[in-house]
């Protein structure tokens, strides 16, 4: 039985999604399907050159229907709300469900870091976590989809033959194998339809 | 349940209270969690409750884990942005002071406490300015008064210190040598380097200025408030807070207490 229909398991409670290079439009693809209204919060970390001033959010808040915000330290996380991890800081979230940030040296060269939200994510929401890698040119996101998968959260990783650069995913099926491997339209759907 | 991890964690930084009255009970949790889990593989421990022994038992590797757990990450006049509005929005209310304080607290390794030297004394502020700059961290503390950079780090400074308005060549204020800049030591004339906790003292002398950036991230709500408290108490009226580019006050009890004064950069001011 697959994880999403398997009825004994916890809710799903929060998504949190990584992606590096050719991020933005895959994201944009995936998020489009998400009604206003939405109840889940999603947590994104776009790896970006380090450049304090991002105008991801932005560009996301045009093009959505569900609300979006660069994460503050110590912001508490909102139901149906997209949050853009903030350049130059690595994302983590606390026990008390507020976020926080960190200048902790970059992993896999990248702050924010992938891995540093996953693992942090996974500590807290544990089987109700969902967990999205996309494409990438390293291997970020790998270690920390393996250890929502460890707290049994739900993995998902982009098909890498549909990925625009297939390093990040294919990094992340070597660590561990994920609950599904779909195309960009197939996590849309799959988001979509976790309310 | 608890994760035997989180209880460990939690024993450790008890522990590590009881026995040198650092405290990072109220730090950020995620954070406080990967930096002891990094020490783990550099201590050569296989879990937090060995770390525990021998930090207990050793008051040097209690040392050495210090520096992992602080996070001494810092640059000068990083983020020009916010040290141009400081020179273009503050210094000339600072100016109408006949004598100014100022603190900057959770210095590290002092790269602000010299960026904030350099711009006073370009402002001609320096020479009536006394600068108390703390941390918890006393070989952070020992390597600001020295001055000492790498000259790799000190390019990439001169371009911050241009993006600040910097009026003079970077240059001016170091003398190279080798792979190091050391900085004019009369920019350190008026400043007093001191051991001091947001988590566990009090304040110490009323200030009109208080720098501290990138350091209340580090801390929950809680211990957010615990500093946000003191600094309340040590500004004189209408004094100046300036946070990190992330930070805020929005989310907490001492929002009402401060109006943003550029609000973008960070910059506020005690009501």
């Amino acid at each position: 039985m697959s994880p999403m229909t398997d009825r004994s398991r916890p809710l799903i409670e929060a998504i949190v999604v990584g992606a590096s290079a050719g991020g933005v439009e895959a994201l944009l693809n995936i998020f489009t399907p998400l009604r206003k209204g939405f109840s889940l919060p999603v947590l994104v970390v776009l790896h970006l050159p380090d450049e304090r001033n991002s105008q991801l959010a932005q560009v996301f808040r045009h093009r959505l229907a569900i609300p979006v915000e660069e994460v503050q330290d110590k912001q508490d996380i909102r139901p149906g709300t997209l949050y853009v991890a903030t350049p130059g800081y690595h994302l983590s979230i606390e026990a008390d469900r507020s976020l926080s940030l960190s200048l902790e040296a970059p992993v896999h060269h990248s702050r924010p870091s992938i891995d540093v939200l996953f693992e942090s994510a996974a500590d807290v929401y544990g089987p109700g976590l969902l967990a999205v890698v996309l494409t990438g040119a390293n291997s970020d996101g790998a270690r920390g989809l393996a250890r929502v998968k460890e707290l049994g959260g739900i993995t998902v990783v982009q098909d890498p033959r549909e990925a625009q650069v297939s390093t990040m995913p294919e990094a992340a099926l070597t660590l561990h194998e994920p609950d599904h491997i779909l195309t960009l339209q197939g996590i849309g759907q799959l988001l979509a339809g976790l309310e | 349940m608890e994760r035997n991890t989180d209880i460990e964690l939690r024993l450790l930084i008890e522990a590590i209270y009881l026995k040198y009255s650092y405290d990072f009970r109220d730090y950020s949790g995620a954070s406080i969690k990967r930096r002891v889990l990094h020490a783990l593989s550099q201590f050569e421990c296989k879990t937090i409750s060995a770390l525990q022994e021998r930090v207990l038992h050793d008051p040097g590797a209690f040392m050495q884990l210090l520096q992992l757990l602080t996070i001494p990450v810092s640059e000068m006049f990083r983020d020009p942005a916010h040290f141009l509005a400081i020179r273009e929005e503050v210094v000339p209310l600072l100016k109408t002071y006949p004598s100014i304080k100022i603190w900057i607290a959770g210095c590290s390794t002092g790269e602000e406490v010299y960026s904030m030297a350099i711009l006073l004394h370009e402002e001609g502020l320096l020479d009536r300015t006394l600068i108390y700059a703390t941390d918890i961290n006393p070989r952070s503390l020992e390597k600001a008064k020295q001055g000492i950079f790498s000259l790799e780090n000190v390019r990439a400074y001169t371009q911050n210190y241009q993006l600040a308005g910097g009026r003079r060549s970077f240059a001016d204020y170091y003398t190279a040598a080798y792979d190091y800049a050391m900085f004019d030591k009369t920019l350190r004339q008026n400043v007093t380097f001191a051991d001091h906790s947001l988590a566990t003292d009090s304040v110490f002398s009323e200030t009109q200025l208080i720098s501290c950036r990138n350091v209340l991230i580090y801390f929950n709500k809680k211990l957010q408030d615990r500093a946000f408290g003191l600094f309340h108490e040590s500004l004189c009226h209408r004094g100046f807070l300036v946070l990190g580019s992330k930070e805020t006050l929005d989310f907490s009890a001492f929002g009402k207490q401060f109006e943003p004064l550029v609000k973008q950069e960070r910059i506020y001011r005690k009501l």
